[in-house]
């Protein structure tokens, strides 16, 4: 089934398997070197690129740069943060998966859509979207502009959509004889959540959750309006590295970009290992 | 009796699934209840358990007023068609989920769910999850697992209607033999007649939210309460205004009789042990009957011999209301308030 | 199995604690998206339609949207192609690493835009990258010009299509391309005639995806762009910039038309989805 999702992700139910198929081809087997070709000319040989750039100066230099005292702070900043985010999305990610399935209101189709709409707008704007309501001049009467609550508020935006958008096609393939079983069996409706419902929807919100935390750990475009960039107080990892970039201190960036490189390859690791328990579970 | 139901309604919508029913289920006994897909049955079956819950009428399990309680309160045990596994959880712990949640002691759930999995022969599955069994293994651990809390009744939606024909076919004769050993009132929903008569010590039959007629499988092959019981215990022909089962007619080829009517072969079918003997009466009405191989011989008929066709004595007839009507077309149904 | 399910529904129904999440869920969105997204319509429109009326007639800005769009257009190209084609590798074919590339083609999604950008700096950098000098020898400029722009795009936005269309394609199954092929079509024929027919929902989708993200794309594309105004300076370059120059006006209004294409994308693919699959 194609799931309604405008996230840029796949449930972990349904993530794509891609096992099988025929022998190749003369003419897919040219299809599949050119294709290669393009993906490591855009994608491997950069990336290989910054690890051998950082790898460059050697482990000490490599050990200097990211705990140098500004750079670990935007570390621990952007790790800590993303971290709790992803916590709270894996409560409200569930709940709003569980009303879009199981509850049928008047103007659930608009809340659908913006569920989306992180995913579309572009980082910049959303950064300025947010500084419109919790910026000066808020309407609510609250600045958090330049705190740590506005990174906390930009990856809290940017993230929504993964664990919704992963949990829901899951929930709404949930045989409800299942939970029928359950009740007849003399299970509450907590119980029946925490028991059967839950752990069917564990793996899911395992694969959205790893998404989001990447997302949140690499994000840059919503913070730069929002955030002030100070240094330890509001810098995250990547503007960082953009301003060692900007001061042609390619190396220090590097260094700070094979940690996020780091913690994006994790996450492939660990979708791929619930992928993998999920197709056992059948 | 174990189960009463008393005058219940239920309407989804516009569609009315059950109409004014009322039905004793007695107790110990293993009660099907048979019609047509739609027709409410397995409606009322979920009211029994709790599923679903009656617009109007009273539902009583083993004396108690059931008709307000929750389901997980009723202690019934409810098998469906397509298994609902836990499919998160191992075969063992399916079964001991009922008593987990009822906190039965570690010793006692685990002798529990061992005797269980005897029961349904799937001892060597234990600690298996539910994906790596056969569609027929996992009913019977969703049987066991329904069995486990030791309930009032035991329902089973359709428990075979996903399985294939010789799945289906050794399920039931073990559910059966199952019933025998357990003795727990136990009901069950079926659109197979065949599987009905041959599995049930009482049948219920329930066409367009209502109950057409309740009796043992003989009482409703034989004294059938009307022209749908008859059409849909089996097969049916007509003869002058009377509905008749195809093997109970007899053909004769003594012209000078008075019994029955004088009728032409206008076909005849082999199929298997049987021979299908289409005749049409010299009114014109086309009548089928059903004759074993000897039987055919011995008669020595082909297409255009004439005959004469007869009921064989005290066989179970109905009165055809309107000639024409097909038997799924009954009177429309009047909304209940 | 019909009346079953409308009585799973109505059971759901009677449950008085939907509402308590239901009010939940709708003021969570409401205040995290909804209102914020509000109110930059609102300031885009604080001056009548002054702002927007100047930046549509500020060259720079034009000039900066126009970009945007031949970059978007561009990548959604590149993407299309390479999505379409590693996804029937993907799905039809088995060669070894199959799972280590389809593992890998997730990657972008995860990756930092400011590591993307680093990464492509690194090794088309006109001063010190792998490739870079060699292919500004040769009159190829990548870096802070438009073809690196482009690169970026099409990184960030590339596993989109292929996320869309490989479902599609293993749904669909290959019994008609292999009577197809029994009925004396060759590759393309087959391609042509059965295989884009039926993924072509799962293509429109992931085109339109694209386009929503390519046009959005902002990080990547400042550490490549070098944010030369009126050369490499695209629309949400525009909208920081007018923003710390306390053009807020001017901002917010770019950022509104931003946003508007954005929304339309989404409400695009919604719509175009058939309904069984929300």
């Amino acid at each position: 089934m194609t799931s309604a999702t405008l996230a840029p992700d796949r449930p972990a139910g349904n993530r794509r398997s891609v096992r099988g198929g025929l022998p190749l081809t003369r003419v897919s087997g040219l299809g599949l070197g050119v294709a290669m070709v393009w993906f490591s000319l855009l994608v491997l040989i950069p990336l290989a690129a910054v690890a051998v750039t950082a790898a460059g100066g050697g482990w000490d230099g490599f050990w200097r740069t990211v705990t140098n005292e500004q750079t670990a702070a935007t570390i621990r900043l952007t790790v800590g943060t993303a971290l709790l985010v992803t916590l709270v999305n894996i409560v409200m990610g569930t709940l709003i998966a569980w009303v879009l399935v199981r509850d049928n209101f008047f103007g659930k189709r608009a809340l659908e859509i913006l569920i989306d709409v992180p995913f579309a707008l572009p980082t910049i704007v959303a950064g300025l979207v947010l500084l419109s309501l919790y910026g000066p001049g808020s309407p609510l009467g609250v600045n958090i502009a330049n705190t740590r609550i506005a990174v906390f508020l930009a990856f809290l935006f940017v993230t929504l959509p993964f664990i919704v958008r992963t949990v829901q096609p899951v929930l709404a393939e949930l045989d409800p004889e299942v939970e029928e079983a359950a009740a007849s069996l003399g299970a509450s409706r907590y119980t029946t959540f925490r028991r059967i419902v839950l752990p069917s929807l564990t793996p899911a919100i395992a694969a959205g959750a790893a998404l989001s935390f990447a997302r949140a750990v690499g994000e840059y475009g919503s913070l730069v309006l929002l955030t002030g960039n100070l240094p330890m107080r509001t810098e995250v990892a990547s503007v960082r590295i953009l301003s060692s970039i900007e001061n042609d201190n390619l190396d220090s960036a590097a260094a700070v970009a094979v940690v996020l490189l780091a913690i994006s390859l994790a996450v492939i690791v660990v979708l791929d290992v619930i992928q993998r328990r999920v197709m056992r579970r059948g | 009796m174990s189960i009463e139901i008393v005058n219940v309604g239920k309407r989804f919508g516009d569609f009315v699934a059950l109409d004014d029913v009322s039905v004793s289920i007695p107790s110990g006994r293993l009660t099907a209840l048979l019609g047509p897909s739609g027709g409410g049955k397995s409606t009322l079956l979920r009211i029994i358990a709790g599923l679903e819950r009656a617009d109007t009428g009273k539902v009583e399990i083993e004396g108690v007023d059931a008709t307000r309680l929750p389901p997980q309160k009723r202690n019934v045990g409810f098998v469906f068609q397509h298994y609902a596994a836990f499919k998160h959880l191992t075969v063992r712990r399916n079964v001991a989920f009922g008593l987990e949640i009822r906190k039965r002691p570690k010793d006692e759930v685990r002798s529990r769910v061992d005797e269980l999995l005897a029961l349904v022969h799937l001892e060597q599955f234990a600690e298996r999850l539910p994906a790596q069994l056969s569609g027929g293994q996992r009913q019977r651990m969703a049987l066991a697992r329904a069995l486990a809390v030791e309930p009032t009744v035991l329902l089973l939606d359709e428990p075979f209607g996903a399985l294939d024909a010789k799945v289906r076919k050794e399920l039931r004769d073990w559910l059966r033999r199952l019933h025998d050993e357990v003795h727990v009132t136990t009901v069950f929903v079926t659109h197979d007649q065949e599987e009905a008569l041959e599995v049930a010590d009482e049948i219920v039959v329930i066409n367009e939210g209502r109950v057409e007629q309740i009796g043992s499988p003989d009482d409703l092959y034989d004294q059938p309460a009307n022209e749908f019981v008859m059409r849909f215990l089996g097969p049916v022909t007509q003869l002058g205004d009377q509905l008749v089962r195809p093997h109970d007619l007899r053909l004769s080829t003594d012209l000078t009789g008075t019994t029955g009517a004088a009728a032409r072969v206008t076909r005849v079918t082999r199929i298997g042990f049987e021979i299908r003997v289409d005749v049409a009466t010299t009114g014109g009405q086309p009548v089928t009957v059903t004759l074993t191989r000897n039987e055919f011989l011995a008669l020595g008929i082909e297409v255009d011999s004439d005959v004469r066709v007869s009921l064989t004595p005290g066989s179970p007839t109905t009165t055809v209301s309107a000639p024409t009507q097909p038997p799924t077309k009954a009177p429309a149904l009047t909304p209940t308030p | 199995m019909a009346e079953h399910l409308i009585a799973a529904r109505t059971q759901v129904g009677r449950r008085p604690g939907r509402y308590v999440l239901r009010i939940v869920v709708t003021a969570y969105l409401f205040f995290l998206v909804a209102w914020p997204l509000y109110l930059v319509g609102r300031n885009a429109f604080a001056d009548g339609l002054t702002s927007l009326n100047d930046i549509l007639t500020d060259p720079d800005v034009t000039h900066a949207l126009r970009l945007s769009v031949v970059i978007a257009v561009a990548a959604v190209v590149i993407n299309t192609v390479f999505g379409v084609g590693i996804s029937i590798l993907l799905v039809r074919y088995d060669f070894p690493g199959k799972r280590t590339l389809n593992a890998l083609l997730d990657m972008p999604l995860s990756v930092s835009p400011i590591v993307v950008g680093l990464a492509l700096v690194l090794v088309y950098g006109g001063r010190e990258g792998w490739f870079g000098p060699t292919l500004e020898s040769a009159g190829l400029q990548i870096i802070f010009a438009v073809p690196g722009m482009v690169l970026a795009t099409v990184f960030v936005a590339l596993p989109l299509v292929i996320r869309e269309v490989v479902p599609v394609l293993q749904e669909v199954g290959d019994e008609q391309e292999q009577a197809a092929r029994s009925l004396g079509a060759n590759a393309v024929q087959t391609f042509r005639r059965i295989t884009l027919p039926a993924i072509k929902w799962g293509v429109i989708y992931g085109v339109v995806l694209s386009l929503a993200r390519s046009l959005g794309e902002f990080g990547a594309v400042k550490v490549v762009s070098g944010n030369v105004l009126g050369e490499t300076r695209t629309a949400t370059l525009v909208v920081e910039e007018k923003y710390l120059n306390f053009d807020k006006g001017g901002s917010y209004a770019t950022a509104f038309l931003l946003a508007l294409v954005a929304v339309a994308c989404i409400i695009v693919v919604s719509v175009l989805r058939p309904k069984e699959d929300r």
